[in-house]
This record gives structure tokens, sequence and C-alpha cells, in this order.
């Protein structure tokens, strides 16, 4: 009888220490999984500023600057123009 | 003696008061474990909040307003957080030095800042929507009373090109103007919730009840081409400083989809940088001005008239003097003609002429006409504030005033509705509603208003008055046919028509299977030039050259250059 009894508390006592190290390991799980959800929200961030920053330097006024001033560009000229037949 | 021996102990107590005192103790406990039940179990909201207050936590999850990109996924407008600094005011009590670096990092003024901090109410604004690592700076120095909040901020990467189409964002991220106003259902998110219990550290370690998630705007593809945006912008803005004008406006349609590729106006805005807007420069000219399209108008009244059969392409009307008097009023034109065909009223742009072809038309028929191509009645986009322009109903219209519609005076419009009603011609006769999102396919058919056959005589009449003898031959292009009309009209103030015009330019491309509408409206234009065919022409050529290279439309003419009669503006054509 005092045998049995031992060997239930001995169970009691294992399963409740298993309790808390899971309810641990769950919150630090869980703290992980917020660090990279926070983390995936900053990054969503800085896509839209990327966007922003991609937009801002592809203005088309700061092409067609670029494009006339520093490399000298220009519309070609009516008679330079060759039309070419798409294939059929 | 003994206290055992004690003769009062063998006195014997009456029960009842064992018994009571059994009563009092037990009724006591009786009461205890009524409270607690009540306390826990029937009444147990108050004790449960405020335990739940000491560990538990919401947090407000914010939602992005959607994005605004054009027809090829280049954005135009995006949302980005930013923090603004708010303060309690009987808290902030900032020595002077603390009041100087504070000021200093937000570029404010230190008296203002002081004057601010030094308001009766509880909470003000320092500064509102600050770059985030100018507010790291503000958190680091860890002023009493000054706290940070998140918000978001409205940034447009094209600037003044986009304005008047894109609209803005008050300081809340909700749509004040223009497309963000008009789709603002769908731009805008729903900021969510969550209850959370954080530990010690201020982690947070466990959601408590349902998390309401964020629902971020939904992003937004414009029918926007952002290259032809760019190019009717820049040369819209070019003729309206050249030409020294009050204002200007210009529309760019795709013929097969009805989708409008770019709508600019002038004067126009820098999103990006609110202070010191006037209404003039908000204003959306192209949708919600009207005006008196002139002699833009004259190809309908020669279409209604081949569509009845009553003149044929080349019937030949009679216009000399050059003057033609219906009533009290004459009317006049700025050379007499002689007898020119129908073809040649249009492509000369023959008030008499038309009026004639006018006078063999009932009001009804005009007035139907016109009511079909959409005139008279908003189009109904979305656009906040957009105008119906002016149609009278036709059982009050007089003789002169039947005739004076016929091109185009007496009846008002704005740009987009005009630039819509040339789809009947550039179409096969039928127009389709405009859209300004892009769309997956092309509406099937439109309303039908016009034969085939009558929308081709009339771009060939079109095509005419953009030749040489034409009223604008500076519209032509190389490489392309072209067809057009031009319009300049007295402007109409307070009943009386004054000489301050509107130069209008109304015309497709290529002309053997239209593509592209482009409708040029100049206001007031003040450096000597007023003719549409001198103002809008060069604009709606430049415009359509480049929007129809950019969409790489084939050309349908030699590639010759153009041989232009005017002396060639110096003006640089754009890329």
């Amino acid at each position: 009888m005092l045998r049995l009894n031992l060997l239930l508390l001995a169970i009691v006592l294992a399963s409740a220490l298993g309790g808390v190290a899971a309810q641990h390991k769950a919150r630090k799980l869980f703290t992980e999984l917020e660090r990279e959800q926070e983390r995936m929200r900053s990054l969503e961030v800085e896509w839209g500023q990327l966007q922003l920053e991609q937009s801002t330097w592809a203005t088309h006024a700061r092409i067609e600057q670029i494009a006339r001033e520093r490399l000298r560009m220009r519309p070609p000229a009516a008679g330079q123009l060759l039309a070419v037949e798409a294939a059929r | 003696m003994k206290f055992g021996n004690n003769p009062l102990l063998s006195q014997r107590l009456p029960a009842w008061r064992a018994r009571f005192v059994a009563t009092l103790i037990l009724s006591a406990f009786c009461l205890l474990a009524a409270r607690s039940l009540w306390l826990q179990v029937v009444n147990n909201d108050f004790l449960q909040q405020k335990g739940e207050s000491r560990y538990s936590r919401v947090i407000e999850l914010s939602a992005t307003r959607g994005r605004i990109a054009d027809r090829s996924g280049d954005m135009l407008a995006v949302s980005t957080p930013v923090k603004s600094i708010w303060a309690i005011p009987e808290d902030a009590r900032l020595s002077p030095a603390q009041a100087r670096a504070l000021a200093a990092l937000l570029q404010m003024d230190v008296r203002e800042l002081n004057r601010r901090l030094a308001s009766e109410k509880d909470f003000v604004f320092v500064k509102r929507q600050i770059p985030p690592d100018v507010a790291e700076k503000v958190a680091a120095l860890e002023l009493p009373g000054i706290h940070q909040q998140r918000e978001f901020r409205r940034y447009y990467p094209s600037g003044e090109v986009t304005a008047h189409v894109l609209g803005f964002t008050g300081v809340d991220d909700a749509g004040q103007e223009g497309i963000e106003l008009a789709f603002e259902a769908a731009l805008a998110g729903r900021a969510g919730s969550r209850r959370v219990i954080k530990d010690r550290l201020g982690r947070i370690v466990e959601d408590v009840d349902s998390v309401r998630p964020p629902q971020d705007g939904r992003d937004i593809t414009l029918a926007l081409d952002a290259k032809v945006q760019y190019l009717a912008y820049t040369h819209l803005k070019q003729a309206v400083a050249e030409h020294k004008a009050k204002a200007g406006g210009i529309v760019v349609l795709d013929v097969r989809s009805g989708e409008v590729l770019a709508l600019a106006n002038l004067p126009a805005f820098n999103p990006n940088n609110r202070v010191r807007l006037n209404g003039a420069q908000l204003r959306n000219r192209a949708l919600i001005d009207v005006f008196e399209p002139g002699s833009t108008l004259k190809p309908f009244t020669a279409a209604l008239a081949l569509e009845k059969g009553r003149f044929r392409f080349d019937t030949p009307i009679q216009t000399a003097p050059g003057r033609l008097t219906i009533g009290s009023a004459t009317i006049h034109d700025t050379h007499a003609y002689g007898t020119l065909t129908l073809a040649q009223v249009i492509q000369k742009s023959s008030n008499v002429g038309v009026a004639k072809v006018a006078a063999t038309l009932a009001p009804e028929e005009m007035w139907r006409m016109y009511d079909e191509l959409g005139f008279g009645q908003p189009l109904g986009l979305g656009f906040p504030g957009e105008a119906a322009g002016r149609l009278r109903p036709f059982k009050t219209w007089r003789p002169i005033e039947q005739a004076t519609m016929a091109y185009g005076h007496g009846i008002s419009v704005t740009l987009m509705q005009l630039a819509r009603a040339y789809l009947a011609f550039a179409r096969d006769g039928d127009v389709i509603p405009l859209s300004l999102t892009r769309l997956e396919s092309p509406p099937v058919a439109g309303k039908s208003i016009f034969s085939a056959q009558t929308a081709r005589e009339v771009r060939a009449m079109l095509e005419m008055a953009v030749q040489p003898g034409g009223t604008a031959p500076q519209a032509r292009i190389a490489g392309y046919r072209v067809a057009g009309k031009t319009g300049t009209a007295r402007k109409l103030e307070a009943g009386q028509y004054t000489d301050r015009y509107v130069a209008a330019f109304v015309g497709f491309a290529p002309a053997s299977d239209p593509r592209l509408i482009v409708a040029v409206m100049i206001d007031e234009p003040a450096a000597g030039k007023y003719y549409g065919g001198e103002v809008a022409a060069p604009v709606f050529a430049r415009v359509m050259a480049g929007s129809l290279r950019t969409l790489g439309v084939a050309p349908d003419a030699p590639l010759a250059p153009v041989q232009v009669a005017h002396d060639a503006a110096a003006v640089p054509d754009s890329l």
C-alpha cells in the first residue's frame, strides 16, 4: 500500500514538473514567435520605404534629366527611325 | 484550594448558552461563505478585471493604408510609419536647456514650443509626423511628460505630376481629395487589437481571448500610365508657361478600353508639402470645371447630319459672305470661304457652315445626341465634385441657340466629357464608360451613337483638319496619321462674352486604327496667340507622339519628317 502511494506521488510530482516545464517552454517559444512577427512587421515597413525610395529615384523627371544632361541622349529625329514589321 | 475543586465548576450552565454561541459562530461562517461565493462566482467581474489589469494589456494593431500604383505597378502613393510627439503640459516641466534641445531636434522655434507646453489642455501635439530616427533621438532625451505616438504619413514620389489624380490624405491618414477620397473605403485599413499577458520584463507571453486582426487597406492599381502622365504634365506645363495662360488641363484616354491613361491640370501643387495651398491649385479642372467647348463640337453636328442622311461627305454648303443672321443675332466666320463641302466646313471650322447644317436638324435630335454622348450628366467616375456640365432641355432652344450650340456655345462640358465623346469617332460610333482603375478586360461594347460608316467619314474630316489648309497643321506627328479638331471659345462671364479665350484641341491617332485620344484645354492664353490650333494643338502633338512611342504603337504613315508650316518653336521633344 505504502509503496503504491509513493509511486503515485512520484508520478504526480513528475507530471506537475512536466507541466511547469511545458508551460515555460511554450512561453519562450511564444516570445520568440512574437519577436519574429515584430521583425516581419518592421521588414514590411522597410519594404514600403524601399519602394518609396525606388519610386523617388525612378521619377521620370530625374530620368529625363540624366538622359539629357549626363548621357547626352535625345529623341531620334523622324528620319532616323526605321519601323520593323512584326513577323507573323 | 485547588482550581479543580472550585465549587463554581460543579455548577451546571444552562444548555442554551452553548447552543447560542455555536449558532452565532456558524452563522458568521455562513456569512463569510456567502460573501466569498458572491465575490468569486456570482459577481466576479470587477475583481477579475482588477486582477487582469495587473498583468494583461490590450495592444492596438495598426493597419496600413493601401498603396496606389500605376498600371505597370510603379508606386504613386505609399504610407510609411512616422512618429508624432505629444505632451501632457502639466507634467512637461522642462528646463530651458531641455526645451532648447527638444526644439532643436524638432526644428521648431523654442518660443513656439514653450507656448504649446504652456497650454491649459491635458493633451497637446508638439509636432506631428516626424521621421522615426528623429523620434528616437527625442526619446533618448527622456523628457518628463513628452510622449510619442505612431502614425502614418503618405508620400507621393511623383509629386505634382500626379497631384490632381491622386489627391491627398489628411494628417489622420484619411483621404481628402481625388482618388484618395474616391476610393477611401477600399484604401483605408481597419486597426485591430489583441489582449495579451506580459511578464515582468514586458515580453508578451500569451494571448488571452480572441485577437481582432488588423485589416490592411487594399492596394489600388490605376489605369494611369506614369510615363504618359509625365509627358502630359510636362508638355502642358511648358505650354501654360509659354502662353502665360491662367490654367490648363489635359486628358489621355485609351480608345479600346476607356481607361484614363493620364489626367493633369495646372496650376498644380506638391502633395508632399501642402503649406500655402490655394483653391486654384487644388482644382481638378478636367473633371470639375466646365467650359464652352467651342468648335470641338462641330464634328458632332456634322456626324448627326450624316447619320440622318441630310448631308453627304461632299454636299456643298454656301458659306459666303462669311456671316449669317438668325433672328437678331449674326454669326461670323474668320474668313469668307465661299462654297465648301461638309468635310471642308469641318476642316476650315466654318461657323456659318455648321449653323446651316444645324438648321436642317430638329432640336430634339441634337439634344438626344448630346445627351447620349453624356453631356449634362456627371461621368460617374466616383471622383469628388465631378461636374455635370450644362445642356438645356431642347424645348427652350431658340433657333439662334440651336445654331450656336452646333458649334459649341451655349453648352458647357468638362474636358473629360469632351474627350469621352470623341470615343464615338475613334471607335466605330459607340462610346464606352471610362475607368480610372486598370481593367483586366475591356468593356465588350458600348452605347452605339453613330453608325460605323458615319464614324469613318468624320474621321476622314478630322484628318483633313490637321492637314495644310485645316485649322491645326501643328497637330501632326511624324509617322502617324492624326485626326482632331480645334476649339477656340470666348469665355462667358456674368452672361457676357469677354475677349478672353479658352483654346482647346481634341484628337486621336493613329487615324487608321485609333488607339489614344488626347484632349487639351488651355485657359486664357495671354501671350498673343489664342487659337486652339496654335496653343493647344502643339501640346497635343508632343504628348501624342511621346505616348504612341511609349506604348509601342506601330506607325501608320511614312516616317518622313513632317513639313510644318510655322516656325518650329524651340521646345525640345520629350523623351
